[in-house]
């Protein structure tokens, strides 16, 4: 396809969309009044029901079903494939790796992200500073994995050929020797790690950053009219005056690091022990035809999911009543 | 449930006026700027620019001083060329430009589709009273915890039935749907801001629904409508599973995302070919990012990160 035709295609795709809108605002503005605001309301909300339920309630209860079958898709097999994923070495790794990555993402990035935050909290150059850490969010992970990769590049410890990889070269220079950092499991699960805190940071640090100037300046007046020092202060007054934004920005990050495929994908592509539940769905799925426990390993996904939303849910609401 | 859970996900809800703010902590300020505290400042900013200025510093080096040394090497011996963008971006070398196009042609669509329809949802919540309204507008909230990968396959095979498997369609209906709910959500959020009276008003004016929604609502929905679709523009821009299951690897519809991966995958120590590549990738996001920061700020304080 030429540049040209995929354009072409683009605006017939918003001309016919447009088209669509068009003929729901005209159905609309022919109703007035109480009465016809029920089929107002059926108008604007119809495209978006049918979008959801034909692409996620119809795929996600398919997905279901299909996670009681077996490889192909044509027997059922009872819960044969969350056996699997439980007993099998392989699969128990990945959910070594998992429970790695949503327990230590979380806490290290919003613990750097809150540090960062306070420290550079009224700074002169506070923008300038914020924005250095902030940028990893507009990258993609895909792009993220590589300028990780670069800075994990190992050459072969011999004479005469020098490191390119930045941490390799201060082993070198602190006198150690090179290190495979993506190749020696179970520490290249660590590396990997290192590269989403890096990310979600930022995103932590966005978030805290707000909630800490929002809180109330006679309540710091009064701590330090107290003698509260620096430690006091953050342990007595910040920590629980963005105790919500924290839980957020926890739960947020604990989410989005179950789901994690692209880093893994693009630095090791699973090898060396390095699979988690997203990667492993993707392969499973698409490379060894295993649909059935594809299917499986999405359903565990969905159901870690949720009790991380609950809990967030949950001490929202008794935050809110108190 | 609909409105006080609306208001939950909120943890800063009304930020005080940052410049009384920073008057009354003015003192706050020289209490806590200790050359300690400066000094790990610094050392994280720097900890988190380094990996990336490295690979910027990469992608203008000759191969040959690429493959030969370090690139903090760049200081003591300078070179600088532009081959490695060349090289990526035409077809005999990594062929990024094609995909580039591709990836321009995916998002634009796939922003502007559920922009669009979830204003008029979240219009549909938030203003009009229809009979299961709440248990509606709940079901769709909780649609957003939905982990994408749990409708890739079936997804697939309807696509397929529909004879639309291997188009752009595949990839805009998708990125359409999955982020419908958040966008409905953020949408509803904000509408629910604007004062009663403002569209009541409105009403006794006679105006109907379609009116209220263009002259009344949609001027006041500017921000949140730039936050959500930075959001959606980030996501789909730098999206690696929806693209690399609905499109594949052909240089037809698959976007950048996943010809960098590709690239990473086969390609794994042609530096030259990865660094131009990564950043050819990034520079419209980072463009778009950073002039449109403070919408996405505002985005993310609403409750709006995809997960």
């Amino acid at each position: 396809m030429s540049t040209a035709h995929k354009f072409l295609t683009m605006f017939e795709a918003i001309g016919l969309f447009i088209a669509v809108v068009g003929v729901i605002l005209a159905i609309a503005s022919r109703f007035s009044g109480r009465r016809g605001d029920r089929v107002v309301a059926a108008a604007f909300l119809l495209p978006t029901v049918a979008l959801i339920s034909v692409g996620l309630v119809y795929p996600g209860l398919k997905t279901i079903y299909q996670s009681f079958y077996n490889a192909a898709g044509n027997a059922f097999i009872g819960i044969d494939n969350y056996r699997t994923i439980f007993g099998d070495p392989d699969q128990r790794t990945v959910l070594r790796n998992t429970v790695l990555w949503v327990v230590i993402t979380p806490f290290v990035a919003t613990a750097v992200g809150l540090l960062y935050a306070i420290l550079v909290d009224k700074a002169r150059v506070e923008a300038l500073a914020k924005a250095l850490i902030f940028l990893p969010m507009a990258i993609s992970f895909v792009g993220a994995g590589i300028i990780w990769k670069f800075v994990y590049e190992f050459r072969p410890d011999q004479q005469g050929i020098k490191q390119t990889g930045l941490l390799n070269e201060i082993l070198v220079k602190l006198g150690g020797s090179p290190h495979q950092f993506l190749i020696n499991s179970p520490w290249n699960t660590v590396f990997l790690i290192i590269v989403m805190i890096w990310i979600q940071a930022g995103f932590a640090m966005t978030v805290l950053s707000a909630s800490i100037k929002a809180i109330p300046e006679d309540i710091v007046e009064a701590a330090r009219l107290d003698g509260v020092r620096a430690w006091g202060m953050f342990r007595y007054v910040t920590v629980p005056s963005i105790r919500p934004a924290l839980i957020v920005v926890l739960t947020t990050i604990g989410i989005g690091t179950l789901k994690v495929f692209d880093i893994v994908r693009t630095m090791t592509g699973g090898q060396f022990d390095t699979s988690v539940v997203a990667n492993e769905f993707y392969s499973q799925s698409f490379r060894s035809n295993n649909q059935g426990l594809g299917a499986a390993l999405a359903v565990l996904l969905f159901v870690l999911v949720v009790p991380i939303v609950a809990y967030n849910v949950r001490q929202l609401r008794s935050s809110e009543g108190r | 449930m609909s409105a006080t859970t609306g208001d939950a996900v909120l943890p800063v809800t009304s930020t005080p006026s940052i410049a009384a703010l920073d008057a009354a902590g003015g003192k706050l300020k020289k209490r806590l700027t200790s050359p300690w505290a400066s000094l790990a400042a610094v050392l994280l900013a720097f900890l988190w620019t380094a990996p990336t200025f490295g690979l910027l510093v990469t992608s203008f080096r000759p191969k040959a001083a690429i493959d030969d040394s370090g690139w903090w090497n760049f200081v003591a011996h300078p070179s600088f060329t532009l081959d490695n963008y060349r090289q990526a971006l035409s077809s005999n070398g990594g062929g990024l430009g094609t995909f580039f196009v591709n990836s321009a042609v995916i998002t634009i669509p796939a922003v502007l589709i559920p922009i669009a329809l979830a204003s008029l949802a979240a219009y549909a919540f938030a203003w009009i009273e229809f009979k299961g309204r709440n248990l509606l507008f709940v079901c769709v909230f909780a649609l957003q915890i939905v982990p994408i990968q749990v409708t890739l396959i079936p997804l697939l095979s309807l696509y397929v039935k529909a004879g639309l498997a291997g188009t752009f369609w595949t990839i805009w209906l998708s990125h359409a749907m999955f982020g419908l709910p958040l966008a409905i959500f953020l949408l509803h959020n904000f509408m629910k801001e604007i004062p009663r009276e403002l569209v009541e008003a409105a009403r006794m004016d006679g105006a109907g629904h379609v009116q209220i929604f263009f002259k009344v609502l949609m001027p006041l929905l500017t921000p949140a409508l730039a936050a959500f679709g930075i959001f959606q523009f980030l996501w789909v821009w730098n999206d690696l599973l929806v693209a690399l299951t609905f499109a594949g690897g052909t240089p037809d519809v698959a976007p950048l995302t996943v010809a960098l991966a590709n690239l990473s995958g086969t390609q794994g120590t042609a530096w030259q070919l990865l660094s131009a590549g990564a950043f050819i990738s990034m520079v419209i996001p980072v463009l778009v990012f950073l002039s449109l920061q403070r919408f996405f700020v505002r985005g993310l304080l609403a409750g709006g990160l995809k997960g």
